[in-house]
């Protein structure tokens, strides 16, 4: 209950003797003295570029504590009832015992939240957290937020990662990052409203006036804008972000979008809001596995791939078991045990093969349920459609900045 | 009956228009209960979907009717944290501010002094200020100045926006009081102090204990300002706000069922407590 | 030592909000005029003009933000009046459980109620899906993400605010006033514009302080029920300090909307002679 509503209180506000004028500018003046004490800006941060031997420097005398304190995203690992088995092994192997926390619900927040801490060199509360490749996780590796990593302690990363998710453009030779899982973005549907969807330009079609969804992240709908115009988001001038711009603009102009979401656009289809809408590859893959009647296609366009990346925060306090953990899943073994929950793209192929022989050992819906994980093309995407897709761009802030006073007035009009 | 009796009669029942009255205060009774239905439409749409048996993590349609979601409401570590930070929160910043809020109450019913004005102004700018325009500004403080934001930022802000309230509903209790009690206690040769403690305490009591529960409740339910301040830490709003983005697991609807029963049980309890004091 | 109690009395509140509510406002007036950006840091340059830059850039969400708070305020009262009215008047002994019913629903977490809007005004959901399936709307019919379901959340979010203060005015007359009032006046339309209006007043001035406020900076509603065009100047400036990190233009935003609020307040207490209306509360 709000106390805004309590009679006692109402009583006493109305009894308020009235305020001079007099009162206000001492105030003001008051004020105005502070002023000069609030002078100074706030303090610069970028980081020195790493040196070579920044990794051998960090990891000497780093030790193994035998604890790890883990932030990840929400239903973003293998969960049974409260425990998650993929971890409770992890601790019988190696004996650390990991504190798990779904603290990331998403990208910018998360980073807000921890900035301020890295900035001021104290520990956020966790050693290991996941960001997605993107504005944010560019500006925690410029600021010199990470630990680089040691990659002669990441031997299972070396043998079993793909080679698409090794050396990504925002993190050459991951030197601060290695994928946790990777997601496409595509257009999911309704198939009970929608006829059958090719290409991006049925999310600009007229008869879903009011049903369709667009995502609100500024690079997110900057790349479809782009694909929609036929550019390549990579090869993209600030002209073609105009451009993409104003093709967005009148899409949501003549009232075609119902509204720019978050994760939350997943709920909108479900509920019948939305009939065609930008979406994440695992998510559709989970209603569908849950009996819904919807479609995932990646546009003949180009659609967006994005990886969702494990790093440690420079001020990480078990920075050695996190790094025990980043190799650990990268275990062909793991990385099924994670792909069967998760649903999205995993970062290690051999597990595709290990799916199908789990699915063997099944039978019923289990069985069956296993297969389609292990024949989607949204976890084991095509060749031919994986040529189409582009991630999102490494910005400068000075890039950043103009993108988002092009895309940000389209999505928060 | 004479003509005369009748006349008076009628007078007394609201004369000739009472007809009509009655049809508009029917409808007027129907409409506060309206309102009232309205009022709890979206309660109800939450307790119900608390025993939604839901497979997929999007807790939107109606799969029937489970108990399960009450059996597994600790499935969700984070959420039962952020539960209790709430709690931890709320109690601190309801004991700073209650203590503050008083002396604040005190200082402004029963004095004159220099400053009063000015101390009244302040107090009205914290309630008529935008909670938003509040926490933007807390954060600008702790960023310029390099502090971290956590449990102890929330609390400061929890503070800061009730302490208003407090003092102004203790103020009002203050004013109301009658001071002949406490002459009379100094009469009889009590010291200040005891006076204090002894009468004027006692009798400003029932507005200390509404200036605590209206902190308490103010805090327990801050979205705005806590999401500014809270740095790494999460609250039971700030959990759900999060999770919209995720799909709401029905053990939110459970926590708010549950906190829903407690306030009911309260405000119940002093409603009856109340009417048996009068 | 006397006269020093009241000083000692308000120093531990006063100072706290000192620091906590005058210094930050000073600081965000001071990061507001600040150049830079997060990765390369901020630098004071007494740069005035992003004000001018900010304003222009979100000039329709600060109208519409005010507009919304407007119309949801002015629809509070209209229909707060006659439930306080009644209850305060015809309520009879049963007056509080009325009131304890208004306030039960505000024991749920505001975020938590409006949430279950959304539930409720779905598309397909329980509301609308009836009656799109006999044929009385249209398929593509909606609510959410309209005008209407934003101003519809803040009036219900609200409410009660307004509800309370203009019943706790209204008890306060005596309905003995209104009996030599009609006696007098001979007309219950007179007696109530001449006699009840009047006296309550000073609750509807204070439910409009609680409400409009609040309602006009509000995010909440616009981001959960809101569409593309409902974006408040809350939620820009929530996206600019927490998502983008521009703090100069989020600051520069969010000490305009108190400007305006403040002076809002005090104009709008200065054209009802608040004074007066005060007063004749307090008794």
């Amino acid at each position: 209950m709000d106390p805004r509503t309590n009679p006692a209180f109402l009583r006493g506000l109305t009894q308020s003797r009235s305020v001079t004028r007099r009162d206000a500018l001492r105030l003001a003046g008051l004020s105005a003295a502070g002023l000069a004490l609030a002078g100074c800006g706030i303090q610069g941060k970028k980081a020195a570029a790493p040196s070579k031997d920044a990794a051998a420097d960090y990891w000497t005398s780093k030790k193994k504590n035998g604890t790890l304190r883990f932030a990840n995203w929400p239903l973003y690992i293998d969960k049974d009832g409260k425990k998650y088995p993929s971890l409770e092994m992890f601790t019988a192997d190696t004996g650390i015992q990991v504190t798990y926390q779904e603290a990331i619900q998403d990208n910018p927040s998360f980073f807000g939240k921890a900035q301020p801490l890295l900035a001021a060199g104290n520990d956020i509360g966790y050693d290991l957290m996941v960001l997605t490749n993107g504005i944010h996780l560019g500006r925690a590796i410029q600021l010199g937020y990470l630990v680089p990593l040691d990659h002669s302690k990441l031997p299972n990363f070396a043998a079993n990662a793909a080679q698409k998710v090794k050396n990504p453009i925002w993190d050459p030779n991951n030197t601060h990052t290695i994928p946790w899982t990777v997601g496409l973005t595509g257009i999911a549907y309704n198939p009970k409203y929608v006829d059958e969807v090719k290409s991006i330009e049925d999310l600009f079609n007229p008869k879903y006036k009011g049903k369709v969804g667009m995502m609100s992240d500024s690079q997110e709908i900057a790349n479809f804008g782009l694909f929609a115009l036929g550019v390549d988001p990579d090869k993209a001038t600030e002209a073609d972000w105009r451009k993409a711009g104003e093709k967005l603009k009148a899409q949501r102009d003549a009232g075609l979008v119902r509204k720019y979401y978050e994760n939350d656009y997943v709920d909108a289809l479900a509920r019948g809001d939305l009939w065609i809408t930008m979406a994440w590859s695992g998510d559709i893959f989970q209603q569908v596995a849950e009996g819904k009647d919807l479609k995932f296609v990646i546009p003949q366009e180009g659609g967006t791939i994005w990886t969702d990346n494990m790093c440690i925060p420079k001020t990480a306090q078990n920075p050695v078991d996190a790094l025990t953990l980043m190799d650990y899943v990268y275990q062909p073994k793991i990385a099924t045990m994670l792909v069967e929950a998760i649903n999205y793209i995993t970062p290690v192929p051999a597990t595709k093969d290990l799916v199908l022989a789990d699915a063997a050992t099944k039978s019923g819906d289990e069985k069956t349920s296993l297969e389609q994980l292990a024949n989607s093309p949204m976890i084991y995407p095509a060749e031919a459609d994986m040529a189409r897709l582009r991630s999102y761009k490494p910005l400068t802030p000075a890039e950043e900045k103009v993108l988002e006073s092009i895309f940000q007035p389209i999505t928060q009009g | 009956m004479s003509v005369r009796e009748s006349a008076v009669a009628e007078r007394a029942a609201g004369g000739p228009a009472r007809p009509r009255t009655r049809l508009g205060d029917r409808l007027l009774k129907a409409y506060v209960w309206l309102v009232i239905a309205w009022l709890f439409l979206p309660i109800a749409v939450m307790v119900v979907f608390g025993f939604n048996d839901t497979r997929s993590k999007s807790n939107v349609t109606w799969q029937g009717f489970t108990l399960r979601w009450w059996t597994r409401l600790g499935d969700y570590p984070e959420l039962t944290e952020a539960v209790f930070n709430s709690l931890r929160i709320a109690l601190l910043a309801t004991v700073i501010t209650t203590v503050l809020g008083t002396l604040m109450g005190l200082a402004l019913g029963r004095h004159r002094f220099r400053g009063q004005g000015a101390t009244n102004l302040v107090l009205f700018a914290a309630i008529a200020s935008p909670e938003l325009v509040m926490g933007a500004s807390l954060l600008s403080l702790f960023i310029s100045t390099g502090v971290d934001t956590g449990f102890v930022t929330v609390v400061v802000a929890h503070v800061l926006f009730s302490l208003s309230f407090v003092a102004i509903t203790v103020r009002a209790r203050v004013i109301g009081l009658d001071r002949s009690v406490e002459e009379a206690a100094r009469d009889l040769g009590a010291s200040t102090w005891t006076t204090f403690w002894r009468v004027t305490f006692p009798m400003i009591l029932p507005g200390v204990v509404s200036g605590a529960l209206l902190a308490f409740a103010l805090s327990i339910d801050d979205f705005v300002i806590t999401q500014f301040t809270s740095g790494t830490v999460q609250t039971f709003p700030l959990w759900i706000w999060g999770a919209t983005r995720n799909g709401i697991p029905p053990q939110v609807n459970i926590m708010g069922t549950l906190i829903f029963a407690v306030g009911v049980a309260i405000a119940v309890a002093n409603s009856v407590t109340a009417r048996r004091r009068t | 030592m006397k006269r020093l109690t009241p000083y000692l009395l308000i120093l531990p509140g006063g100072m706290w909000l000192l620091i906590f509510l005058v210094v930050p406002m000073v600081f965000m007036a001071s990061v507001s005029t600040q150049e830079g950006d997060i990765v390369n840091g901020f630098v004071q340059t007494f740069n005035v003009s992003v004000y001018g830059e900010a304003l222009a850039q979100y000039r329709t969400q600060f109208l519409r933000s005010v507009g919304y708070g407007l119309v949801a305020t002015v629809v509070s009262v209209a229909m707060a009046y006659p439930m306080a009215y009644w209850i305060a008047f015809r309520g009879g002994a049963r007056k509080s459980t009325y009131l304890l019913l208004v306030l039960l629903p505000f024991f749920v977490s505001f975020v938590l109620r409006t949430i279950s809007w959304k539930f409720l005004l779905a598309d397909d959901g329980l509301l609308l899906s009836p009656l799109k399936s006999t044929g009385l709307l249209p398929d593509d019919f909606h609510i959410l993400q309209t005008t209407t379901a934003v101003i519809g959340g803040l009036v219900y979010n609200y409410l009660p605010f307004m509800i309370l203060p203009i019943y706790v005015a209204l008890e306060r007359v005596d309905p003995r006033v209104i009996e030599a009032a009609q006696d007098l006046y001979a007309s219950k339309r007179e007696a109530f514009a001449k006699i009840v209006l009047p006296l309550s007043l000073p609750g509807v001035f204070a439910g409009v302080l609680m409400t409009f406020v609040p309602m006009t900076a509000d995010y909440v509603n616009a981001g959960i029920l809101g569409g593309p065009a409902n974006t408040m100047i809350g939620n820009i400036i929530q996206i600019e300090y927490l998502t983008n990190q521009d703090y100069p233009v989020a600051s520069a935003l969010s000490f305009t909307l108190m400007a305006a609020m403040l002076i809002g307040i005090f104009a709008y207490a200065r054209a009802l002679g608040t004074e007066n209306v005060l007063e004749a509360a307090a008794r």
